[in-house]
């Protein structure tokens, strides 16, 4: 595993880059453990006041500390990437992989209700939903919502690479020894599959944040839980990019682009890397 | 009498044109069926959420001014009916259908008395015109770029293309659009950054109206086409690579046939039918992008129209907003799919 990581720190630039942008959000996150304010606490240091040592990413006009703001932020805004991830991956996996196995009018019935999922407009049904919802619209839910409806699309690549396993001899060995359907699938190719899971995730991670930062920039999700988005939503509630406070919307800003860059930049390499025709041209490259 | 060659090839003609329509029956009924979850998950999301639609909005009358009450009573009404909320589960889903088939969805409150069905219809061009161009731009510029990339493997400025759009791509629309919108409203205000067209003037084809519309459209295209085109690029890319290794590509080389035609027609042609593919399956993806850019750039299509209404608790709005976004998104769809057999003729057999 470690020299995995390492010869892809070595022959992955993609890897390389998105490693190092990761560890640093990710150290960012950690840092709201040690913050001296509470999350919602508001008035704690002096309004406006610009970037300097004692305030390294300003203060804003909540007179809250930005880079202490942002360390809160970026954990939620993680956190929620990370659950609605985890939740999506199980519906696609038991779909992708229920569908690939059986084939026939199983998968034609999942895929269809799986490519539905696909083109439907998932931005206006969540701002329905918070419409109804308003006050009642909160971090768990929106993660659950978002999780139900965005597992589509990876699982029609899960049953893609499920199809071509199950043609592959061990499968049919696996099938005249006894086994069960959910003990060949879990037992002999999950394992095949849990590479493509992994990136799928990462890519997930950026999806649902990137929802969740739409959202809550224009204020429809709970506005008092600090995410990025709602960090950003504050900063243009007091205007501030007209009052000149740069800092309350610049630094949110490139600590999400930078979150975006690195879990894209990984998905990318790890695709690379379980794709073995790109990764032999790559290593043929770097050693010519 | 023709030779048995011709009449097989008519024979088989015959079957493809009748596999065609195999094919397009299939994806209509596909069609139907994204409208149908689409619309029902409206109706689950109103329905089944604890909170009273109609109170909900009768709360938002109140909380956002305009208490007539007069319109307040109408709107009341309209909605008890719309919503049906005495009626069992399943009856209101039946008379929500027939609203939807009707395009009935009431006045509007913040634009009272006006139709939501007349909002969406002023705002719906809008979208549209916005949305088609820029999809085929990120699309038409991405693919070709992807292209090239994938065949000419070393040149430095096609790599440093990549890296520039793929830095783009995993960007939100929401953030690209405020960046643009600082750099361009605040900081060198060259362009228009709100509004579909100069307020001053007169609407109709004339080359200052259309000047104007085109210069408004600018930076929220910009920002579409920013966010798009690495998606394209890397998917074309990496069809290139692995196409140009295939035999018959090969074969051509050796056959002494140009590069140019070999590019255009041997592997461009072949790597562009998951392309389109993929275009089909990422147009929702892709229209909730606009709907963001609209709203930063107060751009008057669907986006705005939406995010608006949230903000005035225009209920009947929200919910014609979303159907018809569901409805007009599927549509597309359903044309990119019954197209994709001129793209793959090897499709519409099965």
């Amino acid at each position: 595993m470690l020299k995995i990581v390492r010869d892809l720190f070595r022959y992955n630039r993609e890897f390389a880059v998105g490693a190092i942008l990761a560890t640093l959000v990710l150290a960012m996150a950690v840092l709201s453990a040690f913050s001296p304010y509470a999350p919602n606490q508001i008035y704690v240091v002096p309004p406006d006041a610009p970037p300097s040592w004692a305030y390294p990413f300003g203060t804003s006009s909540r007179g809250q500390d930005v880079f202490w703001q942002l360390t809160f932020a970026l954990r939620n805004t993680l956190l929620f990437g990370f659950a609605v991830a985890i939740l999506s991956r199980i519906l696609s996996l038991v779909i992708g992989l229920v569908a690939g196995y059986r084939g026939g009018m199983t998968d034609r019935i999942l895929m269809s209700i799986n490519d539905t999922f696909i083109v439907i407009p998932l931005f206006p049904l969540l701002v329905l939903f918070y419409f109804v919802m308003r006050d009642g619209m909160n971090w768990v839910l929106l993660a659950l919502v978002i999780a139900c409806l965005g597992w589509a699309y990876d699982a029609r690549l899960i049953r893609s690479v499920m199809m071509s396993l199950k043609t592959r001899e061990f499968t049919r060995t696996s099938v005249f020894s006894g086994m069960r359907m959910h003990e060949i699938v879990v037992q002999e190719h999950l394992p095949y599959v849990l590479p493509i899971v992994f990136s799928t995730t990462l890519n997930n991670i950026n999806w649902s944040i990137g929802l969740e930062v739409t959202l809550s920039v224009l204020g429809f999700t709970d506005i008092n839980t600090p995410t990025v988005g709602t960090m950003i939503f504050w900063a243009n509630q007091h205007s501030a990019m007209v009052a000149g406070i740069w800092w309350w919307l610049a630094f949110p800003t490139a600590f999400i682009t930078l979150t975006f860059i690195a879990l894209f930049l990984l998905a990318v390499s790890m695709n690379e890397y379980i794709d073995p025709r790109s990764r032999l041209a790559r290593m043929g490259q770097g050693a010519g | 009498m023709p030779a048995p060659g011709v009449e097989r090839y008519r024979s088989s003609r015959d079957g493809l044109m009748r596999g065609y329509g195999v094919y397009v029956l299939k994806r209509f009924a596909q069609f139907l069926l994204v409208v149908f979850v689409g619309i029902s998950l409206t109706f689950f999301i109103t329905h089944l959420t604890p909170i009273d639609p109609v109170a909900q909005m009768i709360a938002g009358i109140t909380a956002f001014g305009q208490s007539d009450p007069e319109s307040v009573a109408m709107m009341r009404e309209a909605l008890s009916e719309l919503y049906g909320t005495d009626d069992p589960l399943i009856e209101q889903y039946v008379t929500y259908w027939t609203r939807i088939f009707s395009g009935d969805f009431g006045p509007s409150l913040s634009a009272f008395p006006t139709p939501v069905t007349t909002l969406i219809g002023r705002a719906l061009p809008w979208t549209v015109g916005l949305l088609m161009t820029c999809t085929l731009i990120a699309w038409g510029l991405g693919n070709v770029m992807g292209g090239l990339a994938g065949y000419f493997r070393n040149s430095r400025a096609l790599k440093l293309f990549g890296v520039v759009a793929m830095g783009f791509h995993p960007i939100p629309y929401y953030i690209i659009a405020l960046v643009l919108l600082i750099v361009f409203g605040f900081l060198w205000p060259i362009l228009p950054t709100s509004g579909g067209a100069g307020t001053n003037i007169p609407q109709g084809f004339t080359a200052e109206f259309i000047g104007s519309v085109l210069r408004h459209s600018i930076l929220p295209a910009v920002a579409i086409v920013l966010v798009g085109i690495g998606g394209w690029f890397m998917g074309m890319r990496a069809l290139v690579s692995n196409v140009v290794t295939e035999d018959y590509v090969v074969y051509a080389e050796l056959g002494g046939v140009e590069r140019k035609r070999i590019l255009s027609f041997y592997v461009l042609r072949n790597a562009l039918v998951p392309q389109v593919t993929g275009l089909a399956m990422s147009l929702g993806a892709i229209f909730n992008g606009a709907i963001i850019v609209e709203y930063v750039f107060a751009y008057p299509g669907l986006g705005r129209l939406l995010i608006s209404a949230v903000y005035a608790g225009d209920y009947g709005l929200v919910l014609g907003v979303t159907t018809i976004s569901v409805i007009a998104v599927s549509a597309a769809v359903f044309l990119i799919d019954i197209l994709y057999p001129v793209f793959d003729p090897r499709v519409q057999l099965t």
